[in-house]
């Protein structure tokens, strides 16, 4: 039985298309995006590569090509303070574990706001040209900068 | 609740980021610094609104999504309806014994830029604020309308150039105050109220969960440095927002119930204000001989709120 688009069978209720009939606290869909494949109840608790990503998710795009200089880290002066995750505003800031494991070159913008925070002298993260070569990069990474005497 | 333990970074690290990268935000943009943090300070399940803004039209450009929560995406003025509607619903059905999953811990979110917040969806804030929803509301304030093109808003402050308050060889840009959103918000009573800083992100994360965890209405404002429009280098975010905070631009400040106001960021060396406005192109023009003024009207109206809050946090009132 079709009441129409107006038409109320009992206050509140409106007909949405041919089929459904829904209250104002049962809203259909509409146009969604599932972020997951299947099951997402407990993914505050998964890690990225636990998680189903689905291909609505932005997770699974790039923005890699926004780049033109990028950052470098540099592990072996890294003293895994976080300052780098907790300001990257691309989640490109790989750490698990209370360790920082490296950039996702994915998602990072080369905004330079990681290296900017790093407190380390010299510095753990730097920002080369795209095209630099990491490994050269590291092999070239500046001295520890003295301050100097007043 | 759920909540992360942010007793240091190292630990707050150990949270699964659950706002992705590739959204469409600026290199450097101060948004997502926020929201991350709101949605790592939680382990609750979050149903998220936000109304038009850099962030609804950067995180869900179809075919993708950067939102791993229910999410959203609602007009210009109705991120605090929408949190509101969803957490009406959320309460009703629980009552009625329909939802599918009753015990889960689930919290409403609105967030809005300082257009929406400020302007456009002031009065549907405010309704929602009287109304005593279980919400709680984060207002991005990047001081104009950056997404499209840079207009002023009620939120500009004094002194700032916009592409509807140009500076020239008439004009230094706004002429008009910004609007003291925080006072009007613990105006309406709300039981939490403050204005927080992604630089300070202990402070930060702290505010956010205690407005998850307080019942009622609460409203938090943000600053976020806007790279595109306050005209300064995508990586110096968080150092014009250090300077913003530590200036007394930005202070950083909770009020409790509408009236127990506590300060939660003492600048151990108060700069001046001239060093932060110094830092973007948006006020560039103020360091002309002819318009030195503005920047001496400006300071004056910092010391002057300073030395307010202060004596309402002495008064207790
Ligand atoms: S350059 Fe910017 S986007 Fe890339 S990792 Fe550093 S902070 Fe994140
Ligand atoms: S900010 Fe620097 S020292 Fe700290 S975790 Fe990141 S790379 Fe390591």
């Amino acid at each position: 039985m079709s009441t129409g688009v107006l038409g109320t069978e009992k206050r509140g209720i409106r007909e949405l298309g041919a089929e459904e009939k829904v209250g104002w606290d049962e809203v259909t869909r509409g146009v969604v995006l599932d972020s997951f494949e299947g099951d997402a109840t407990d993914i505050v608790h998964k890690k990225a590569e636990e998680r189903n990503y689905s291909d609505f998710n932005s997770y699974t795009a790039t923005v890699a090509s926004w780049r033109i200089i990028k950052p470098v880290y540099n592990r072996d002066i890294c003293i895994d303070c976080q300052n780098c995750w907790v300001w990257c505003p691309d989640t490109s800031i790989i750490s698990r574990d209370k360790q920082m494991l490296g950039i996702d070159y994915d998602h990072c913008k080369g905004c330079g706001v990681c290296v900017e925070v790093c407190p380390t002298n010299p510095k753990s993260l730097l920002m080369y040209s795209e095209a630099t070569d990491n490994d050269e990069a590291l092999a070239g990474w500046p001295q520890k900068e003295k301050k100097e005497k007043k | 609740m759920a909540i992360t333990s942010i007793k240091n970074l190292k630990e707050f690290s150990t949270a699964n980021d659950r706002f992705e990268g590739s959204h469409l935000l600026c290199p450097g943009c101060a948004h997502s610094m926020i929201v991350r943090e709101l949605m790592n300070a939680t382990d609750d399940n979050l149903v998220i609104a936000s109304n038009t803004g850099c962030l609804e039209v950067s995180t869900a450009v179809y075919p993708y999504t950067s939102w791993d929560t229910s999410w959203i995406h609602i007009g210009f003025e109705n991120a605090a309806t929408a949190a509101a509607c969803a957490e009406s619903m959320f309460k009703a059905r629980k009552r009625k014994g329909t939802l599918p999953n009753p015990d889960a811990p689930v919290k409403f979110v609105a967030f809005g830029g300082d257009g929406s917040t400020y302007d456009i969806g002031f009065q549907w804030l405010s309704g929602a604020m009287e109304r005593g929803h279980d919400f709680t509301y984060i207002c991005l304030d990047n001081e104009n309308y950056a997404n499209t093109g840079g207009q002023r808003s009620s939120a500009t402050p004094v002194g700032a150039h916009t592409s509807t308050a140009q500076a020239g060889t008439h004009s230094y840009g706004k002429t008009q105050r910004k609007k003291d959103i925080v006072s009007i918000m613990a105006a309406h009573g709300a039981p939490y109220v403050a204005q927080l800083a992604p630089n300070k992100w202990k402070s930060m994360a702290k505010g956010f969960q205690k407005a998850l965890e307080t019942e009622g209405p609460c409203f938090i404002n943000t600053v976020s440095a806007c790279t595109t429009e306050w005209k300064f280098d995508p990586k110096d975010t968080i150092n014009v927002t250090d300077l913003a905070t530590d200036s007394l631009m930005f202070p950083i400040y909770e009020i409790i119930n509408g009236h127990e106001l506590n300060i939660l960021y003492r600048p151990k060396n108060v700069i001046p204000v001239e060093d932060y406005l110094g830092a973007q192109g948006r006020y560039k023009h103020l360091f002309k001989p002819e318009y030195r003024h503005v920047i001496d009207m400006i300071q004056k109206e910092v010391d002057e709120k300073w030395e307010l809050l202060q004596r309402r946090e002495e008064a207790r009132v």
